[in-house]
């Protein structure tokens, strides 16, 4: 249950938003997290989005990922 | 899924695994408290990868194996209640009460509904406006603010037959506690979902005050090497601090939208911890202005003490101190499908997880 998945945002309606995660669609309240749009990335928790998952630092994560890939195949 | 393959390579994931291998130098021991990382650890082979001078163990962050034996014997007891609905998550089913279990009383025919979240029941208790809907209130605060704005939502819609059970919890006073008692631990893999709420901040203390390495980490094979790497670096330099390496969604102040939710409705109480009994302002009650949504305020219950069984041994392993294997029970008298324990229940529940992945390979 304590499982908070990542998912994208389809659909707002008000508070209350449809999400997608691995193919399958959510409810999630939106009531803790601000300036939520469609395409945004979310963590979902107990049909709650708890937070933004930010695209720049997982972009970044990836890059540091590669770096320390290339660094060892020298 | 964006940002989950990446997370998952092959290449990727030997090359820490590497790297860890490089950088041993003596012994280490980490903890990993969220019950949603033992389950990855296990789930993606991590032991596997690390040498043997690295050691993982688990500890209580598995929500419905902190859940003490009570608090099932509350819910059972409201369930037996006429018009009484009781809405909980799927995992409470099967953890054994001290004389039955949610499930059970459910084949007997009390009204126990199934719910993914707070709001499901309360639309639950917008229907069916003559039953008293009870819901059932587990988790940390990861799971407690979605309970707060539910309870907030109950107010404003003047929706008078919803209430909560409440078993939520904090982290942070669990760690302290497992420090306090002397496990022997060089570092702690944090919560990353917990902290995704709380920030990174409310981990400070473990360096600051006990000398002992944090990274705050994601779910993914690549995120626990990588935190694994860097709490033995960490060690390595003698260097203690909290370090996020979950930063695309944690940072030092967390979500303040959800901590203001969760310090408007609930406030610090002591509460009950199955394998630790009881830690002081590690739960989370109801503040007095919400106070009348608290079902034990409506209708108190009863119950009888009464002893886990003597031989499940989870209150050791929620503590470190012991694993599945070393139970008698494991995998012989206690299985998932019926379970002798609360850690057999959860799929984040340390026995769960050996069963599923250790045993069934
Ligand atoms: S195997 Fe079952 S009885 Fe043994 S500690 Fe785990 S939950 Fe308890």
């Amino acid at each position: 249950m304590c499982l908070s998945i990542p998912a994208r945002i389809v659909t707002i309606n008000g508070t209350m938003a449809e999400v997608s995660a691995g193919g399958a669609i959510f409810k999630a309240g939106l009531h803790m997290i601000e300036d939520a749009k469609v395409g945004d990335y979310i963590l979902l928790h107990a049909g709650f989005a708890i937070q933004k998952i930010s695209e720049k630092e997982a972009a970044e994560t990836i890059k540091l990922f590669e770096e320390m890939n290339n660094s060892m195949n020298e | 899924m964006k940002y989950i393959d990446e997370y998952r390579n092959k290449d990727l994931i030997m090359k820490l695994a590497d790297q860890i291998g490089k950088s041993v130098r003596r012994d280490y021991t980490f903890m990993e408290v969220c019950g949603g990382h033992t389950a990855a650890i296990h789930r993606f082979g991590i032991p596997s990868l690390l040498p043997g001078n690295v050691k993982l163990v688990s500890g209580p962050g598995c929500p419905v194996c902190v859940t003490g034996t009570d608090f099932i014997d509350k819910a059972i007891a409201y369930s037996k209640m006429d018009e009484v609905i009781i809405c909980t998550f799927g995992d409470l089913l099967r953890v054994p009460g001290s004389t039955s279990s949610l499930e059970k009383e459910r084949a007997a025919g009390a009204d126990i509904r199934i719910v993914l979240s707070g709001l499901e029941a309360l639309e639950i208790a917008r229907i069916d406006s003559d039953k008293k809907v009870i819901f059932l209130g587990i988790g940390f605060e990861t799971t407690a603010p979605g309970t707060a704005v539910t309870i907030k939502l109950a107010e404003k819609n003047y929706i008078k037959n919803f209430f909560l059970l409440s078993a939520h919890k904090v982290m942070p006073p669990a760690m302290e506690a497992i420090i306090k008692e002397g496990v022997n631990l060089d570092g702690f893999i944090c919560p990353g979902h917990v902290a995704t709420i709380t920030g990174s901040k409310a981990f400070n203390f473990i360096p600051e005050k006990y000398n002992l390495s944090s990274v705050i980490t994601g779910f993914e094979p690549a995120d626990i090497l990588q935190s694994i790497l860097m709490l033995i670096q960490q060690v390595n330099r003698n260097t203690h601090i909290v370090e996020i390496q979950y930063n695309r969604a944690v940072n030092v102040n967390g979500n303040t939208v959800a901590q203001r939710h969760l310090s408007e409705v609930f406030e610090p109480c002591d509460a009950q911890w199955r394998g630790f009994g009881v830690i002081s302002s590690s739960g989370l009650r109801l503040r007095r202005v919400f106070e009348r949504f608290n079902i034990e305020n409506n209708i108190p219950v009863q119950i009888s003490f009464q002893e886990d069984n003597e031989l499940c041994i989870c209150g050791e392993i929620l503590r470190g101190l012991k694993t599945p294997d070393d139970c008698t029970l494991f995998a012989d008298i206690c299985i998932p499908e019926n379970p002798s324990g609360a850690c057999m229940v959860s799929n984040e529940g340390s026995c769960n997880t050996y069963y599923r992945y250790r045993l069934t390979k």
